[in-house]
């Protein structure tokens, strides 16, 4: 059997075990427990592609190959290292009497079931499911969003189920064109939806339908990738929902919402023999990251504020997953990776310095280096790292996106350059008083689990100073699926 | 050529006597309907009888125009039923006047009547005006909408070409046409006063319209202006029954079948008018802010028919 | 024998469009439920004719899938949701609808205009009610948007999911057995979750009108 039912297994029987477990002691131990073992087989999964190259499992309904076992190893990480940071969090939250039992059974069944959706929409091989778990990952994370039903997570919670249901059936009718292309050429039934086997006729699918389709797609699959114009539920639901839910959103859900953007992609480049796909993410990226850049300076809330650096980055990923050429396309997959690992960190010392400061909003948070100078320095290093401070992986692939964009598309430059250099004087200008202010609020009953905030901004810098070899032609691999 | 000088004699004569009768007959169901003892079908052509043998009462102030304006009215109407191929599409006069032409011959009644109603300067004349022509220049575009729509059915404008063309066809659903069919409707009903829109029964002053405008004529004026009303319901009505239900019009290969159109027609008209009256009892008349939703809805159901029609060429 | 059963088709299709549009004008709340219903009777027809005119037995099985989902179940569960609501007899404040249908009247002639190519290209005998499908699609997304309370907007984002099951039927016969349970499920799970959504709502704002969901925008 392969590692993959174990990928898919274990998020799907923990969210039924914590369905009724949910609300007792150990079920935080459970949940660090199943996304373990979630890691563990996706390392295995990742074992099997590098040693034997893609796999087709189950009658080729799922596909895998280096673009998304790398995308399932990063997600499987995440959630588990999420999910240490959860357990005292959760502690914390019990004690403040934020969470009842009943809420903390939903959220942690939902936390399994929304990395089961996750992965299974990396994993599969039909684009039609790939559908069905982008939108059951928009339901758990609904219910994620509104666990503290308070006015203003429903209020999150309703915009984002709406905003992004309406997205998403954009995305639906762009896959029911793409059938239709496809079904024109090989007849209907389930192969026409498979993408290995799109792949292959891409070249022969007709242009008029793909170019709809890629559109329809794009807007659909964008909205939960939260580009501009199409972000507005994106700070809500970061702002108003469980702070582990908003180091998953950034960190995972984004991410899986823009690979299905590129496998379609991959396929509308083959099909329209034009650069409508590679224009419209350039266009809309380049637009993300000046809306979120000139939005950074309005913020209050320590969580929108990071949200609105997470559309900066996505909206950076999909401008160089626009351009394309393996240069681009090495640098995106790296930010993804990078900006995954650090986004989540930020959002955990985040989770503390809010919980410890009973307020979300900035100025009420002072002084965290005096307090716990751990959270502190986690945080400034972390901010260093997102705004692309050199020794970090952002400034590596930030650099490698800018000096390509410079050379391929200089008409851009301007506006990426003047937008990281707004973003860079909003963040750092409102961390700096969080980190090193006075203040005089009293510790948490439960210490804070901070070694996945210094694993993850380990393995940032790692990648901003050596990315080992076989990473690197796992990403060159990667990015030439990507095509040019 | 005498058949078809034949058939457009007896189209005029028939619309002439019959259109009253029509408006009897809708009351008369009306009346049934609503659990009233129901007025004689001939009450139309005694009420016009006893109008003619009356002498007309005209305002001191009225200029000439306001005595031209009923014969102009009539005259409108009459020429309207005279081009709608009821009977037959052998019509010597049809290319006289088009589909768009005879949505000019109603427009044309409607301003007449409307100057006609402000020329005394009375209260209600040109509140009724003001409604008149509110009403009408919503529903004209709708109309055209309607008749656009089986023009591009039909390839043509001219009335009787379309109707040969519907009448002599396999049977096909249309669904444009089914959608122009219910913006006819509405469009018919607004038209000619009917319930949703208008009253034809009340002289309650805030809600009327048609009536206001009538409301300073007398005797044979007021007869002729009545006895247009109907011409235009019976206009209406061919018109509807000659673009959806076509079958069983007379045309110039077989002129034989006027004779079977004739009771064919009556059949036809008969149950319209039953429908009609069942529509209005069912109904309650809205406020007047609302007539433009209901005829916008008219509007929008036509030229959904005819952007159907073009989407999906039938 | 097929001509029939292709222009019946087409003549649901204009159904469909013109319930968008109904449902777009209409400011009772349960007659907003009575027309959903309608949708989806007539989606299910429609499905049921195209297998019929295909020889699709799947899309019986769809058919059905939609009878018992759009018209018995979700309906059930509105009406329910409304009598312990208490809206319904809600009537909406709607302005100016003139205005509104004649905005509907121009993304009809733009989605038209985006499916008339694709139309023109395709072999199936539904080809020329995609266009009809998008535009329900975008009438449905305009009803959402115009709409301040939250069961109507709910009823709007299912109107938009009947459009999308049109559009599948019409330009492809359906999609595959396996994504049309899945697409199912996922209406079925949303519309649970909005329905203990509207609850909180209502707990927590003491209204349905989604107005008062403005507090979180940027300042």
């Amino acid at each position: 059997m392969s590692p993959l039912f174990l990928v898919l297994g274990f998020p799907l029987l923990g969210s039924m075990a914590l369905a009724f477990f949910g609300h007792r002691p150990f079920a935080r131990t459970l949940n660090m427990i199943f996304s373990l073992g979630t890691l563990v087989a996706a390392g295995a999964l990742t074992m099997e592609v590098i040693a034997r190259g893609p796999v087709w499992v189950w009658d080729q309904e799922f596909f895998i190959d280096p673009l998304n076992v790398f995308m399932v190893t990063l997600t499987a990480f995440v959630g588990w290292t999420t999910s240490i940071f959860s357990s005292p969090y959760m502690r914390v939250e019990i004690a403040q009497g934020k969470m009842t039992p009943a809420r903390l059974r939903l959220y942690h069944s939902m936390y399994q079931l929304f990395s089961f959706t996750m992965l299974l929409a990396l994993m599969t091989n039909n684009l039609g499911i790939l559908w069905v778990a982008m939108e059951a990952a928009t339901l758990t994370t609904v219910l994620l969003v509104s666990v503290y039903r308070s006015a203003a997570s429903l209020e999150a919670a309703w915009k984002y189920f709406i905003l992004c249901g309406v997205g998403i059936a954009q995305a639906l009718f762009g896959t029911v064109l793409l059938y239709m292309a496809a079904g024109k050429l090989v007849g209907s039934g389930s192969d026409a939806l498979l993408w290995t086997h799109l792949e292959t006729i891409k070249g022969t699918l007709d242009p008029h339908i793909m170019g709809l389709a890629f559109a329809f797609l794009f807007i659909g699959y964008g909205t939960k990738v939260g580009l501009a114009p199409l972000h507005n539920w994106l700070p809500d639901a970061h702002a108003e929902g469980p702070t582990p839910v908003s180091a998953v959103l950034s960190g995972l859900l984004l991410n899986v919402a823009l690979y299905a953007i590129l496998r379609c992609k991959v396929l509308a480049d083959g099909a329209l023999h034009n650069h409508l796909a590679s224009q419209l993410m350039m266009g809309f990226g380049l637009l993300s990251v000046v809306m979120a850049a000139l939005f950074l300076w309005r913020q209050k809330d320590v969580k929108r504020l990071f949200a609105y650096s997470s559309i900066e980055h996505m909206g950076l990923i999909t401008f160089a997953f626009g351009m394309g050429g393996p240069v681009a396309n090495f640098a995106g997959l790296l930010h993804m990776t990078v900006h995954s690992l650090i986004k989540s960190a930020i959002f955990f010392t985040v989770g503390h310095a809010t919980q410890k400061a009973g307020t979300q909003l900035m100025e009420g948070i002072r002084g965290l280096i005096t307090v716990n100078p751990t959270v502190g320095w986690g945080m400034l290093l972390g901010a260093l790292a997102i705004l692309g401070l050199p020794p970090f992986g952002v400034f590596a692939s930030e650099f490698l996106i800018l000096t390509t964009a410079m050379r391929e598309q200089a008409w851009a430059t301007p506006f990426l350059l003047l937008a990281l250099g707004i973003a860079f004087a909003a963040v750092f200008a409102r961390v700096q008083p969080m980190v090193f202010g006075e203040t005089s609020v009293k510790t948490l009953p439960h210490p804070p689990a901070l070694v996945p905030v210094f694993v993850h901004l380990g393995l940032g810098l790692l990648l901003g100073l050596y990315i080992p070899p076989y990473l690197s032609t796992w990403y060159a691999q990667a990015a030439r699926l990507l095509g040019n | 050529m005498n058949t078809g000088l034949l058939s457009q004699l007896l189209e005029v004569l028939l619309a002439l006597w019959l259109a009253p009768l029509l408006t009897g007959w809708v009351n008369q169901w009306r009346a049934w309907l609503q659990n009233k003892s129901a007025p004689s079908l001939l009450q139309p052509y005694r009420k016009l009888h006893k109008l003619f043998h009356k002498e007309p009462v005209l305002a001191e102030h009225a200029s000439p125009f306001y005595r031209m304006a009923p014969y102009l009215v009539f005259g409108a109407m009459a020429l309207a039923c005279a081009i709608i191929p009821s009977l037959s599409t052998d019509l010597p006069l049809s290319p006289a006047a088009d589909a768009i032409a005879l949505v000019g011959l109603f427009a044309l009644a409607r301003v007449f009547l409307s100057l006609a109603a402000m020329d005394v300067g009375t209260a209600f004349g040109t509140l009724g005006a003001r409604r008149d022509m509110l009403i009408g220049f919503l529903a004209e575009p709708a109309l055209l909408m309607v008749l656009f729509c089986a023009s591009l059915l039909s390839q043509s404008t001219s009335l009787t070409t379309i109707v040969d063309q519907f009448a002599h066809r396999q049977f096909a659903i249309h669904p444009s046409l089914a959608l122009a069919g219910v913006a006819f409707i509405l469009v018919s009903l607004a038209e000619n006063a009917r319930i949703p829109v208008d009253n034809p029964a009340t002289h309650l002053e805030l809600t009327m319209v048609h009536e206001a405008l009538l409301l300073e004529y007398s005797g044979r004026h007021l007869a002729l202006l009545e006895w247009a009303a109907s011409l235009k319901l019976f206009a209406y009505a061919c018109a509807g029954l000659a673009l959806f239900f076509p079958w069983g019009v007379a045309d110039a290969r077989s002129p034989e079948v006027l004779l079977l159109a004739l009771p064919v027609l009556m059949g036809k008209l008969a149950v319209s008018g039953a429908l009609l009256a069942l529509l209005e009892s069912v109904s309650a008349k809205m406020r007047i802010f609302r007539v433009p939703e209901f005829l916008a809805s008219a509007f929008l159901l036509a030229v959904m028919g005819m952007l159907i029609n073009i989407l999906l060429g039938a | 024998m097929s001509t029939v059963l292709t222009q019946s088709i087409n003549l649901l299709a204009a159904i469909l469009l013109m319930l968008a549009f109904a449902m777009l004008s209409q400011r009772r709340v349960l007659s907003l439920i009575h027309l959903f219903t309608l949708q989806g009777a007539t989606l299910a027809l429609s499905t049921a004719i195209v297998g019929v005119a295909t020889h699709q037995p799947h899309l019986y099985f769809s058919a059905a899938l939609t009878l018992l989902l759009k018209v018995i179940l979700i309906p059930l569960l509105l009406h329910r949701v409304i009598d312990r609501l208490n809206v319904r007899w809600d009537v909406e404040t709607l302005i100016n609808i003139p205005t509104t249908l004649l905005a509907g009247i121009v993304l009809v002639i733009f989605s038209f205009y985006l499916a008339q190519p694709i139309a023109q290209m395709s072999l199936t005998i539904t080809r020329g009610t995609l266009g009809i499908a998008l535009a329900s699609v975008l009438l449905s997304f305009m009803m959402m948007i115009t709409r301040s309370k939250a069961v109507p907007q709910v009823i709007g984002f299912l109107a938009m999911e009947n459009g999308l099951f049109f559009a599948a039927t019409a330009a492809t016969y359906g999609m595959p057995m396996v994504v049309e349970l899945g697409i199912a499920l996922d209406v079925l799970v949303g519309i649970l979750i909005l329905g203990v959504f509207l609850f909180h709502i209502r707990e927590q704002f003491d209204s349905m009108d989604i107005r008062h969901l403005e507090k979180l925008k940027e300042d």
